[in-house]
Order: C-alpha cells, then structure tokens, then sequence
C-alpha cells in the first residue's frame, strides 16, 4: 500500500505567512518566539508564538468587507487554505472536495471581546454563535464554496492530526476522492490564562527535552493538507504520503501524560503497525516535544519503549512555532513534509542539557540528511495521543 | 482547632467538589494528597488559587506547594506567616 | 468487505428521564437542577466513583449514561469511542470565562474542551482505544455511521460507543448506542433517528 497522497499544503505560522518564508525561517534556525503585541493581555511577560499580522491586516489580505463575522481562528484558517488552493493551480476547489477541520478554541477569541456586549449590542450577538467550533468550520468553508462533508473535531491538541487521519481514512474506505484536512487555532486570553493556571508556561523561551526546561510557549497557526485519492492525481506532484496513523488514549488523567506513556506508545505502535514498516525504516521523528516537565518525560519513555537503543533522530519543532493548539498536529505535518521533500532535519531550538532521567538528545542543528520516512507526533488533553507516519512517494 | 483549620476545611470542601465529606472528617494532620483525601495535581492548583484569593499569597514556584498542602496544619501555618488579607 | 452492524444497546437522557433500549428507567422531578438531576441519577443507580463530583456536568452526563449503557463494565477493551455534540464545552468554557476576570479556576479550565469527557470515560473503564470528538449542529447519524464502519472495516474491532452528549443552558440532550456484530436493531440512519427522538411519546 501506498499511503493517501498529499498533493498540496497551506500554512501560516509565527515563523511566516506562507510556506517559503516558514521554511526560510525552519533552515536558518531562526524561530517566531516573542512577547505579545496583539494579543490584548496582561500577561505581557510571557512570550508566545504570535503571527505579527491584525485581524484587519488578516482581512485585507483576504479582500474581505469591513464588516464580517470571521473569527480570528478561521481568518488564520482561510489565509492557509487560499496558499493551498494557489499553490494546486486550482480556480476553485472542485465540488466533491470535503473539508475537515480541528480546533481547540474555535470563536473563543470573539467571544471574550464581547463578552459584555452581548446583551447590549444586537449587533454583537451574532459571535455567540462564533463560540461553537462549527460555527469557525462552516464559514471557512462557505468562504471556499465547499459544501461536501464538512466536520470540525475537537480533540485539544491532537484536534488537526486526527483530521489528517480521519481525511486518510475517508480516501482510503473511498468514502471521499478529495479532501482537505488541517486545522487553526489562534492565540487568545481564555487558553493563555488557563495554561498559566495550570503552571505550565515559561517565561522564557521553551526548550524542549532539556533537563531544565521549564514550560511550553503557547503560539497559533493554521496549515491544511490536499489529500486526494490515487485516480485524482494525474500526473501532479505529490508531496509525500500519509503512509501510517494510530490513535489511543492515554487513560491516565484529564491533563497528565502517564508516566509510562502508554498512550503514546500505543498511538506510535499503531501507526507504525498501519504503515506496514519496521520501526528502524523511522528516518525523523518530529516530535510533540511541548517543553512541559510531563510531556517531555512521558514522550521520551514512550520512544525508549517502542525504539530501544536506537531512537532515531528527533526535534520538537514547537520551539520554533510555540504550540499551537489543535493546528499543532498539521503544523508539524507540514513540516514533516518539507523535511522529507528536502531531505533537511530541523532543529530543536534552545537545548543544552539532556534529561536525567532517559539521557536522549535531539536534533540541534540543521542537518542534511536522506528522509524517506517521518513519524510525527501530536498528544492532546483528555489524553487523546495521535501518530502519524508521511513517507516519501515512491 | 482554630477558626482557621475550620475556616480551611470548608473552602477545601466547597472549592474541590468534596461531595457529602463534613470538616469533621478531615484531620488536623491528614495527608491531603495522596493516601490520605486522596486530592490530585489540579487540586493543587485550585489550593494555589485559593491561596491567592483569600489570603492575598501568591506563590512564585508552584513546587512549594508540595509542603505547604501536606496536611491542614502545614496549610494554617504558612498562611499565619504570610497572608496579606 | 464491510461486516454487517447492529445497535446493540441504547440509552436517553432527556427531559428529567432516561430510557435504556427505549424502556423507561428513571423519572426524577422536573423541577430539578441540572447537578441535583444528575445527583440523583448517580445516587439512584447506587454508583461508588468520587471523581464524579470533580467532573463538569458534561462529562457527568456522559459518564452517567455510559454506566447505564453498560450495565457498570465496558468488558471490551478495545471499544471505540465516537463522540460528538453541537455546543462543544459552551457551559463549562462560560464558567470559566467568568473566573478569568479575578483568578482563573484550573479546575475550570481543565474541562473546557469537550473530549476530555472522553479522557474520563477512557480513564474509568480503562480503555486505550481509538476515541474522537465532533462538533455538528445537529444529531448527524451519517457522521457516526460513516466514521463508525471506517473503524470497523480497517481493524479488528467489535465495539463502537457512539455519544451524543449535548449541553447548553442547563438543557441536556444525551444519546448513546453500542454499535457490534450483533444486536437487535440494524444499524442505519432509520433506526438511528428513532431511536434518538422516539415519535411515541
């Protein structure tokens, strides 16, 4: 078996607005980490990874009238999707083409700033809707015309690897030709003031799987994958392939990875198990890696578990980008994608000491190198853990 | 017991959704993590948020809190030394 | 190759009852407060589990309605989870916005995403499933048929959980089904229907 193809990809990030600049930035080590500008918060001493762009800025960009009722999640989401739909050579996304899409806070930007308004302000009423997560899908998608299966999953920070899988399995079962998978989740003061009451931000830059980190920087992004069916392609260039997938919980606590971290070795074992390779076929793993003491942790017993000895190399890319949430899965997809097109690893930014308790070391510098086969990792609240494996196209 | 052991056992009670536990079930010296009231990680950080609310203490390095919420008596004497309210 | 399916078991909560495979069983007092209802409910099946109280209402419906659905034990390990609602975590994220302008409750905050009434069930039942959460405007049975035969047309599972577990307002709407290889009831998009909103009331 092959694997789905991946036939286009969009992405909009702290480290850039579309995919030259991002991988500009991901070769040159050069990461999007900064204190907020605008996001409106007192917490102006912790840094994040923020797209230096305004909602209008986001707007005009997109050519949208003055008054519309797009949140920031899925203006990030539409900006992504259009260098997508540039880059194909389409005019218009064809009919059949279904849409999924993963969030964690959906509208919730809108709604905490008019939050008070909304008994006094008729006008403002209409972002109460905004709130639900499926209210940020469907506009996205009536903004593109697309009208076929459109669904919005809401598994926290696995929310976009597991639209990537559900877009795999769709073509797969040919249940669809065509279909766009991803997600988009932007920065807001609800989930900034929620992480800092969990006690899980830094104030520095975020360092993962290092001895001495002390926390994840949260950041916001959106990036979409094409996926289409093998009769679909026709001679266009596929990007790389959704060779594997594996999803499991964690069943440990609401937050928490297990100590173990059973969740992920499952996740990591299924994928693995689907993509029909041996786990040494492994060329990079791109990590979850969010610099949280758990995480970090949990993730790397996790790997000694599955690889042994032999952990193949690995980088969190969220040093570079912060985490973003439910777009965190296709983020590090995309990036995924771009190392084994490019045969690149990129680094993980800001390590210096390895952990105590595993001793594994990461990536740390750009590196060349042959990448046939990626895994890619992305483990959610709720203990929702996600693996996916891209391989390039034979 | 001090009207601040008992003033602490109801915020406990009340702000961790402690269902049908009396104060006068929690001991002085009980342990309230662990085998004891059995509280967990996000209790602790509703502890560090009470801590803050009512007493004006904020703690910088949330690992404090590991001594400070072992029983009913730690949690009282550290407030009598640093409340600000 | 695609293996014929059945609902196995069903339950509703709805409007101060809940049904199990369309039979009543249990009728509290209209008046009632969504968490004294779901006291009740908890009390009335005689159910030991302390970590209820710590759940939001979400969650509680969820996990209340799965020990009904199973009779207390998902022998199943493998049993996947399909879930999905049109309001996500809308009650618990507005509980917590109104924290955030003095100290924002963790406790709050923890339960501000809908799949993590996922994370509870799989915690209670120790299940390391595949488990998803969607969010639609409505009941959608063709999202769970569709998802629930890609599950069982790639691995070896025998047991699907589909959930409809809604929330807003205080107004539940709760609709769960075990979907297997064998049952009373086929499983397609009629029987989906009826047995989520009977028309015999």
């Amino acid at each position: 078996m092959k694997g789905i193809a991946v036939t286009g990809m969009g992405i909009i990030s702290a480290i850039g607005s579309n995919l030259e600049e991002i991988y500009s930035s991901l070769i040159s080590g050069k990461d999007g980490i900064s204190y907020p500008e605008i996001l409106a918060t007192n917490h102006t001493n912790l840094p994040v990874g923020e797209i230096k762009l305004s909602d209008l800025e986001l707007s005009e960009i997109l050519n949208l009238p003055k008054a519309h009722f797009y949140t920031r999640t899925a203006l990030l989401a539409m900006h992504a999707i259009k260098e997508l739909l540039k880059k194909s050579e389409l005019a218009q996304f064809p009919e059949d083409t279904g849409f999924i899409s993963g969030t964690s806070v959906g509208g919730i930007d809108k709604i905490e700033a008019h939050f008070y308004d909304f008994q006094d302000i008729v006008e403002y009423r209409k972002y109460i809707q905004a709130q639900h997560p499926g209210f940020t899908t469907e506009k996205i998608a009536e903004y593109f015309g697309l009208t076929q299966t459109v669904t919005t999953i809401s598994t926290a920070c696995s929310s976009s690897a597991n639209a990537i899988m559900m877009g795999a399995q769709l073509i797969e079962s040919g249940r669809l030709k065509r279909v766009i998978v991803g997600g988009s989740d932007c920065l807001t003061k609800f989930t900034l003031n929620g992480f800092s009451s969990l006690k899980i931000l830094s104030e520095n830059k975020n360092r993962p799987f290092d001895n001495d980190r002390e926390g994840l920087n949260l950041g916001e992004a959106a990036a979409y994958l094409l996926l289409e069916a093998e009769d679909c392609i026709k001679g266009k260039p596929v990007l790389g392939r959704v060779k594997g997938y594996g999803n499991s919980n964690d069943a440990f606590h609401q937050t928490a990875s297990s100590e173990n971290g059973e969740g992920a070795f499952q996740a990591i074992s299924k994928a693995i198990k689907k993509a029909g390779i041996l786990s040494s076929e492994i060329d990079y793993i791109n990590v979850h890696g969010t610099a949280t003491r758990n995480n970090d942790l949990s993730e790397s017993v996790a790997l000694k578990r599955i690889f042994g000895r032999n952990v193949p190399d690995f980088s969190s890319t969220k040093s570079f980008t912060g985490h973003s949430l439910g777009a965190a899965g296709a983020v590090e997809a995309v990036f995924s994608l771009l190392s084994i097109q490019n045969n690149e690893i990129f680094p993980n930014l800001n390590f210096d000491t390895e952990m105590s308790e595993t001793g594994l070391t990461p990536v740390t510098n750009f590196q060349k190198k042959k990448i046939r086969t990626v895994l890619s990792n992305s483990f959610g609240f709720g203990g929702n853990c996600t693996s996916l494996i891209f391989q390039k196209d034979a | 017991m001090s009207d601040l052991h008992t003033e602490l056992k109801k915020s406990i009670i009340e702000q961790l959704n402690l269902e049908d536990m009396e104060v006068s079930e929690i001991e002085n010296d009980e342990h309230l993590f662990g085998d004891g009231l059995g509280l967990d990680s996000i209790d602790a950080l509703e502890l560090i948020v009470l801590l803050e609310k009512d007493y004006g203490i904020k703690l910088t390095d949330p690992n404090q809190g590991k001594e400070i919420f072992n029983s009913i008596n730690t949690m009282a004497d550290f407030i009598e030394k640093n409340r600000t309210r | 190759m695609s293996r014929k399916l059945y609902i196995k078991n069903s339950v509703v909560i709805r409007d101060s009852k809940i049904f199990r495979n369309e039979e009543l069983l249990l009728k509290t007092n209209e008046g009632l407060s969504l968490s004294s209802f779901l006291k009740a409910i908890y009390k009335e099946q005689n159910l030991k589990y302390p970590k209820f109280f710590k759940m939001d209402s979400l969650s509680k419906l969820g996990y209340l309605g799965v020990e009904i659905l199973s009779k207390g034990n998902i022998a199943d390990k493998q049993t996947a989870l399909v879930f999905a609602n049109s309001t996500s975590s809308l009650e618990t994220d507005e509980a917590y916005a109104a924290s955030m302008k003095k100290f924002p409750s963790p406790s709050l905050f923890v339960y501000t995403l809908p799949n993590i009434m996922l994370g509870e069930l799989s915690i209670r039942h120790e299940l390391r499933s595949e488990n998803s959460f969607f969010i639609s405007e409505s009941f959608d049975p063709e999202l769970f048929i569709g998802y629930t035969k890609i599950l069982f047309q790639q691995e070896k599972i025998e047991n699907v959980l589909c959930g409809w577990v809604d929330l807003h307002n205080n107004d539940y709407d709760v609709f769960l089904c075990q979907i297997a290889l064998s049952g009373g009831t086929d499983f397609n998009e009629e029987e989906l229907k009826k047995l989520y909103l009977p028309t015999h009331e």
